[in-house]
C-alpha cells in the first residue's frame, strides 16, 4: 500500500508541473501590467520601467519562470499586491477558511443527498424519484451566488433569523486557537461552546447555499448507480436466490455503486474549492477563493500561481484518498503500472 | 461491520448534526457593549499600514490618517445644510504647537508640542519629522509625486533646528507647500523604532512598515486582517487634539453593496462608507423618516469625464470630440445612471466661463442635428467604429453611462462596444492612451484649478491626462497660473485654460462626483475629508 | 425506426418528468429560434421615462435601470446562452468521452497520456481556469465557450474511462472480439452505447453547468461585454436591487436560467431512458 502511495504520488509529480507551467503562461497572459500598478498612481513612464527591471519583469519568460522555481524551492510565494502579504501567509490563514464551508456543504448534501439516491433508485418511477429528482434538479438549476443572496434576503434581512453575513465569526467574538484553523473544532477543542455556537450560525447560509448546488450530481449519480447495479446479473442472481430486500440493496448493491459516487465526490469536492468563491463574496468570507478571484482580476501574478499550485496539492491529495477508496470499495480496480 | 448499520449510523448522524447546527443558529445575547466601538464598512480595506509603501491603495489612507499625526492640519467648517467638512483655507497646528513662515516665503519653521509621545512612550522629536520627511521624497512613487506638488523633493530642504524646531526651506514661495503638509503623505513617523526595523537593503523599512505601526496619533493599532477587517484602539495619551469619543473602531470588508445595505438597515453597522449611488438617493429620498440617514458631500474638484485620445484618429479632429460632446445623454445619465447623485457639469451657458470657479458646468447640451452636422463637417457623414472603455471596478454608474453613450452614439452612426477593464488594470489601460473613448473620474487632493489642469491637460502627459492631450498654449496658461501672486492675472489664465478645454473638448465632464456616507441616527460629528476616507476623531455615537 | 419512435412514446408517457422536460426543452428552442422576432422592445433600447418599472401589461417582467423591457431582455438571451452551452457540450464530448474511452479501452500508454492531460486540467481549480482563460484571451462568447469546454472535458474522460476499463473485458465485448470485430468498431459500436447512459447524465449536466458557468463569469464581472443581453449578466446586474426592493430585475433572469438549466438536468435523466439499451429490450 505504501509503495502504491509512493507511486502515485511521484506519478503525480507531470500533473503538477504541467499546472504550474500553465498557471505561469496563463498569468503572463493576462492584460494587466504590474509595473504600472507598483509604479503608482502619478508615475512617468521611466519609473514603471524601472520598476519593472526591479520587479524582474523586463526579463524573458522562461528567465522569469527559473527565478518563479527558484522561489518556490525556497518556500516563497512571493508577495500579494492587493493585500501586501506575503502570498503563503495569506494561504496559510484562509485556506482553512475555505475548507471548512467546503467540508460542512459537502457533508450537509452527502448526508441528504446520498440517502435520496438510494430511495429513488429503489422505487424507479414512483412519486418518490419523481420528487427527488426535481428537488435536487432545481437547487443545481441556480446560480450558487443567487441562491446567496437570496438565503441574505429572506433568512436575514427580512426575517432576522440568520445572523449577519458578515463571514466566519461574528463580530464581537474573537477566533478560537488556532489548531485546525476549523473554527468550529478549534472552538469545540476550547471547550468554548458559545464560540462554537456563533461559527456554526455564520456557517449556516454558505453552508446551505453550498450544499443546495451540490446536492444534485451526488443523488444523480447514487440514483444512476444503484439503477445500474440493482440492473445487474448478480442483483438479479441474489433476488433469485431470496435474499432479503434490505440486504440485497445495502449490502452489495450500495456497496458496488459507491464507485462513481466517490468518483463525484471527489470532483464536486474539488470543483467546490473552486467554484464556492463566489458564495464566499456574497457572505464576505475570507476564504482562498475571493482572494484568487481578486487576484485574476488585478492580474496579481503571485497570489494567482500561489493559490493554483495549492489547489493542484490538494487535489493530488484528495486522489490519492479516492483512489484508496478505490480499492478498499472495488478491489477489481487495481492500480496499473 | 455490515453495511446496513455504517448507512444507517451515517443517517442519524446526519439529523443529529442538522438539529445540532439548527439549536445553535439563533444569535446569541451580545454580553459587550457596542456603544463605544464603531462598525464601518466598506466594501475593500488597506493593502497597507504604510502611506509611502509601493502600491498603497487610497483605501489605506484611513489607516494612515487615524493612526499617524501631521505637523498641522486642516481646519473644519460647516456647510450650508449643516454638514461639516474640512477647511481647505485653515492651517491648525497638530504635532506643531505652532508655526511661522518667513516674510519672503522661502521656510516654514514649526515649533513642536513638547508633551507628544509615540504609541510605545518614545517622545516626537524633530528628528523624527525629518526622518519622516526624508523618507516621503526618498521613495519614490506616489508619496515623492505628491511631496514635490508642495515644492518639498530634497532632504537637504528639511532641517531639525533642536529638538523642537524643524525648518522647512523653499526653492520659491509656493502657495502649496503648507497644505502639502497637511494630506495624509507627510505623516511623522517614530524614526527610532523604524530604524530598529530597517536593514541595509531597505534602509527606510518600507517591509516592516507594510503591516506594521511606528505611529503616534490618535488610534492605535489594534488587528489587521488584510482582506477581511481592521480594528484600532483609542490612543488615551494623544495630544494633537482633543481626545476623540469613540474607543474602538472596526471596519469589515464587505465586498456586497446589497449585504452592506441589509446590514446597515437592520441596524447591524453604524456607518457605511462606500454607498452606490442608487442607495444614497433612496435614503436621502426618505428624509431622515427611513432607518438610517446618508450624508453627500461633492467631492471637491474630481469629476467624472467622457475622455477621447487626441493623438489617434477620429478624436484627432476637434469637431468629431465637439460631436460627441453633444451627443451625450447628460439628463438621462444623471437620472439613471447615478441618481441625481452628482453635480451636473454640462448644460451650461453658452458663454462659459463667465469666472474661474472649478470645477463649472460646460456649455454642451444633447443636440443631435449639431452633432450630426459636426461630424459630417469633420469628414465622418457615415460615423465610424470606436470602443468605450471603462473600469469595472466602478462599473455600478460607469456601465449605465457607457450604455447610454453607445446608445446615443448610434443615433448619429458611431458605433461602439463597450469594453469593461478589471480595475487594477484600468490604470495601465489609461497609461497606454490607446483606449478610443473612456470613462473615467479624476480629482485633485489639492483644491486648486491649476492643480486639477496640471494633472488632467497639461503636456506633461501625465497617466491623469487619459486623453494625451497637448497643447502648447494650453500649458503656457497653467504652468503660468502655478505661481502667480497677482489674483486678477491668475484669474485670467486660470478662466483661460477653462475655456480652451471647454472648446477643444478632450474631456467632457459630466458631473462632479458626490462622496455619500451611510450611518445610524446615533452617529454625530462625521466630518467628510478631502481624502474621502473617515476621520474617526470627530465621531460620537449617541 | 419506428420501434425508436414507439419507445420514445413509452418513455415518455411512462415519465411524465421527463415529458415535461421535453416541452419544455422545445418551448426554450423555440425561444431561442424566434426569440429576437417575437420580443416586444427593442432589448437594448433604454427609455429614460421608465426606469425600474414593476412589472405591469406593458412591461410583463418591468424594466431596468436604464428603462430597457426585462422580457425582452430575456428572450433574446436564450439563443446566446443555449449556444454557449451547445457549442461547449459538443466541443467537450468530442474530445473528453473519446479520449475517455480510448484510454479506458486500450489502456497503456493511451491511457497514461489522457490521464496525464486530464489530471493536469483536474488538477486547477475549475471555475479559477476558466476564469483565467477568459481573462487572458479576453472576454468574447467564444472564450466563454472555449473555457467552459476545457474545464469540462476532464469529468467526461474521467467516468467515459473509468466505465470503458470495467467493460473492456466483459463478456459482450469478448464475443464481439470471437465474432471478428477489430477493435476500433468494438469501441465504435460496442463500448460506447453501452456507456453511453453515463455520459449522457453528464451531457445534461453539462449543458447546465456551462449556462451557470458563464452566469458565474458574469458576476464576477468576466462576462459577454455589455450591453448584449445574457442571463448570467442580467442576475448579476439585478442581484444589486435585491435589498431595494426591485426584485423582478433578478428574478425574472433567475427564473429563466433556473429553467433552462432545469431542463437539461431533467432532460438527461429522460434521454438516458431512451437510450439506454437495456431498457429498449
Amino acid at each position: 500500500m505504501l509503495r502504491l502511495i509512493g507511486k502515485r504520488l511521484v506519478g503525480a509529480l507531470p500533473s503538477v508541473i504541467g499546472v504550474l507551467i500553465v498557471t505561469f503562461l496563463l498569468t503572463r497572459a493576462l492584460p494587466g501590467d504590474p509595473a504600472a500598478f507598483f509604479a503608482g498612481p502619478a508615475a512617468t513612464p521611466q519609473a514603471i520601467e524601472e520598476v519593472r527591471r526591479a520587479l524582474g519583469l523586463d526579463k524573458t519568460l522562461p528567465e522569469q519562470f527559473v527565478v518563479y522555481l527558484k522561489d518556490l524551492s525556497q518556500g516563497n510565494l512571493g508577495n500579494s499586491i492587493a493585500t501586501g502579504q506575503p502570498v503563503l501567509t495569506e494561504i496559510r490563514t484562509r485556506l482553512p477558511a475555505s475548507l471548512e464551508l467546503t467540508l460542512y456543504g459537502l457533508l450537509v448534501s452527502v448526508l441528504i443527498a446520498v440517502p435520496l439516491g438510494v430511495l429513488a433508485a429503489t422505487r424507479p418511477g414512483s412519486w418518490i424519484d419523481h420528487l427527488c429528482r426535481v428537488m435536487t434538479t432545481a437547487g443545481v438549476s441556480l446560480p450558487a451566488f443567487f441562491t446567496g443572496l437570496l438565503l441574505v434576503y429572506v433568512l436575514y434581512y427580512r426575517l432576522g433569523w440568520a445572523p449577519a453575513p458578515l463571514g466566519r465569526l461574528d463580530i464581537f467574538y474573537s477566533a478560537p486557537t488556532s489548531v485546525t484553523g476549523l473554527y468550529t473544532i478549534d472552538a469545540l477543542l476550547e471547550g468554548n461552546g458559545e464560540v462554537f455556537r456563533a461559527a456554526c450560525a455564520q456557517l449556516l447560509l454558505p453552508v446551505t447555499a453550498l450544499a443546495i448546488f451540490t446536492l444534485a450530481p451526488l443523488a444523480r449519480m447514487t440514483r444512476a448507480a444503484m439503477l445500474e447495479v440493482l440492473g445487474s446479473d448478480f442483483i438479479r442472481t441474489a433476488r433469485a436466490s431470496g435474499l432479503p430486500k434490505g440486504k440485497i440493496v445495502y449490502a452489495y448493491a450500495f456497496r458496488n455503486a459507491m464507485l462513481p459516487v466517490v468518483t463525484t465526490l471527489g470532483m464536486v469536492f474539488s470543483f467546490l474549492l473552486g467554484a464556492n468563491v463566489l458564495v464566499e463574496k456574497v457572505f464576505s468570507w475570507p476564504g482562498i477563493g475571493t482572494f484568487a478571484i481578486e487576484a485574476l482580476i488585478s492580474s496579481d501574478y503571485a497570489p494567482i500561481q500561489g493559490f493554483v499550485l495549492t489547489m493542484a496539492l490538494l487535489y493530488v491529495a484528495l486522489n490519492l484518498a479516492i483512489d484508496i477508496l478505490y480499492i478498499v470499495i472495488d478491489p477489481r480496480v487495481g492500480f496499473e503500472s | 461491520m455490515s453495511q446496513l448499520s455504517m448507512h444507517r449510523r451515517v443517517f442519524l448522524f446526519a439529523s443529529s448534526a442538522m438539529i445540532a447546527v439548527a439549536a445553535f443558529a439563533t444569535t446569541p445575547a451580545l454580553a459587550q457593549s457596542r456603544q463605544e466601538t464603531l462598525l464601518v464598512l466598506v466594501e475593500n480595506g488597506p493593502n497597507s499600514l504604510d502611506i509611502h509603501g509601493v502600491g498603497t491603495s487610497f483605501r489605506s489612507y484611513v489607516a494612515a490618517w487615524n493612526m499617524y499625526d501631521r505637523l498641522v492640519t486642516f481646519g473644519r467648517k460647516a456647510l450650508p445644510d449643516g454638514t461639516m467638512t474640512y477647511d481647505y483655507s485653515k492651517i491648525e497646528p497638530e504635532l506643531a504647537e505652532s508655526y511661522s513662515v518667513a516674510p519672503d516665503g522661502a521656510s516654514i519653521t514649526f515649533k513642536l508640542r513638547k508633551d507628544a509621545k509615540f504609541h510605545d512612550g518614545t517622545p516626537v522629536t524633530a528628528k523624527d519629522v525629518k526622518w519622516s520627511y526624508d523618507r516621503a521624497v526618498s521613495v519614490g512613487g506616489f508619496p515623492t509625486f505628491q511631496m514635490a506638488a508642495g515644492s518639498l523633493t530634497k532632504p537637504e530642504q528639511f532641517v531639525a533646528v533642536d529638538d523642537y524646531t524643524f525648518r522647512v526651506d523653499l526653492p520659491k514661495k509656493d502657495k502649496l507647500s503648507l497644505p502639502d503638509m497637511a494630506v495624509v503623505v507627510p505623516a511623522i513617523f517614530n524614526s527610532t523604532l523604524a530604524k530598529k526595523n530597517a536593514t541595509e537593503k531597505d534602509p527606510w523599512a518600507m517591509e516592516w512598515m507594510k503591516t506594521n505601526s511606528a505611529a503616534g496619533g490618535a488610534y492605535k493599532l489594534d488587528k489587521w486582517t488584510p482582506g477581511q477587517e481592521i480594528t484600532f484602539n483609542r490612543n488615551d495619551d494623544w495630544k494633537g487634539g482633543p481626545l476623540p469619543k469613540i474607543k474602538r473602531v472596526i471596519i469589515r470588508e464587505v465586498p456586497s453593496s446589497g449585504n452592506r445595505r441589509a446590514l446597515m438597515e437592520r441596524g447591524d453597522a453604524d456607518i457605511s462608507v462606500d454607498m452606490p449611488q442608487k442607495d444614497a438617493a433612496e435614503i436621502l429620498a426618505e428624509k431622515g423618516s427611513g432607518k438610517y440617514l446618508v450624508v453627500g458631500v461633492p467631492i471637491e474638484n474630481s469629476l467624472k469625464y467622457i475622455g477621447m485620445v487626441t493623438t489617434q484618429k477620429p478624436f484627432d479632429n476637434v469637431k468629431v470630440r465637439q460631436a460627441v460632446a453633444h451627443v451625450v445623454p447628460y439628463e438621462q445619465i444623471y437620472k439613471s445612471a447615478i441618481y441625481g447623485r452628482g453635480i451636473p457639469m454640462a448644460m451650461g451657458p453658452a458663454d462659459a466661463p463667465k469666472d474661474a470657479s472649478w470645477p463649472q458646468p460646460f456649455p454642451y447640451k444633447t443636440d443631435l442635428a449639431k452633432a450630426k452636422q459636426l461630424l459630417t463637417e469633420a469628414g465622418y457623414p457615415d460615423g465610424f467604429e470606436t470602443t468605450i472603455s471603462i473600469d469595472l471596478g466602478d462599473a455600478t454608474a460607469s456601465e449605465p453611462e457607457a450604455v447610454l453613450l453607445q446608445e446615443a452614439l448610434g443615433k448619429i452612426g458611431i458605433k461602439a462596444t463597450i469594453e469593461k477593464i478589471p480595475g487594477a488594470n484600468f490604470r495601465n489601460a489609461m497609461l497606454q492612451k490607446n483606449r478610443p473613448i473612456h470613462i473615467a473620474s479624476f480629482g485633485g487632493w489639492l483644491n486648486f484649478p491649476d492643480y486639477y489642469f496640471f494633472w488632467g491637460y497639461h503636456g506633461q502627459n501625465a497617466v491623469f491626462n487619459t486623453m494625451a492631450y497637448k497643447d502648447a498654449k494650453m500649458d503656457a496658461l497653467i504652468d503660468a497660473s502655478r505661481y502667480e501672486t497677482d489674483p486678477a492675472k491668475y484669474q485670467q489664465q486660470v478662466m483661460g485654460f477653462i475655456k480652451m478645454a471647454m472648446d477643444e473638448a478632450p474631456r467632457i465632464p459630466l458631473y462632479q462626483q458626490i462622496l455619500d456616507v451611510g450611518m445610524q441616527k446615533n452617529i454625530k460629528g462625521y466630518t467628510y475629508w478631502f481624502h474621502r476616507q473617515l476621520d474617526f476623531r470627530q465621531i460620537e455615537k449617541l | 425506426m419506428s420501434e425508436t419512435l414507439k419507445h420514445i412514446r413509452y418513455v415518455l408517457t411512462e415519465n411524465p418528468v421527463t415529458l415535461f422536460a421535453f416541452s419544455l426543452f422545445g418551448f426554450i428552442l423555440f425561444c431561442a429560434l424566434f426569440g429576437p422576432y417575437l420580443a416586444p422592445y427593442d432589448p437594448l433600447a433604454t427609455n429614460g421615462a421608465a426606469t425600474l418599472k414593476p412589472p405591469s401589461a406593458q412591461h410583463w417582467f418591468g424594466t431596468d435601470a436604464l428603462g430597457r423591457d426585462i422580457f425582452s431582455r430575456v428572450l433574446v438571451a436564450t439563443r446566446l446562452d443555449l449556444g454557449i452551452a451547445f457549442f461547449s457540450v459538443v466541443l467537450t464530448f468530442a474530445i473528453g468521452a473519446l479520449a475517455g474511452i480510448a484510454a479506458g479501452f486500450f489502456g497503456g500508454w493511451v491511457d497514461r497520456v489522457v490521464g496525464r492531460l486530464a489530471d493536469t486540467i483536474m488538477a486547477f481549480p475549475l471555475f479559477v481556469l476558466a476564469m483565467g482563460i477568459v481573462a487572458a484571451l479576453g472576454n468574447t462568447v467564444g472564450n466563454i465557450v472555449l473555457a467552459t469546454a476545457i474545464i469540462n472535458t476532464p469529468l467526461y474522460a474521467r467516468v467515459a474511462r473509468a466505465e470503458a476499463n470495467i467493460r473492456r473485458n466483459a463478456g459482450f465485448v469478448e464475443a464481439a472480439r470471437l465474432s471478428g470485430n477489430g477493435e476500433g468498431r468494438i469501441l465504435l459500436l460496442q463500448i460506447l452505447p453501452n456507456i453511453m447512459p453515463i455520459l449522457m447524465v453528464q451531457c445534461s449536466l453539462t449543458m447546465g453547468y456551462a449556462i451557470l458557468n458563464a452566469a458565474g463569469l458574469s458576476f464576477i464581472g468576466l462576462g459577454i461585454a455589455p450591453p448584449t443581453p445574457e442571463w448570467g449578466i442580467l442576475v448579476a446586474e439585478g442581484a444589486a436591487y435585491m435589498i431595494s426592493g426591485e426584485w423582478w430585475v433578478a428574478l425574472f433572469p433567475g427564473l429563466a436560467l433556473m429553467t433552462a438549466v432545469f431542463c437539461f438536468n431533467l432532460l438527461g435523466d429522460g434521454l438516458r431512458d431512451i437510450v439506454d439499451p437495456r431498457r429498449r429490450t
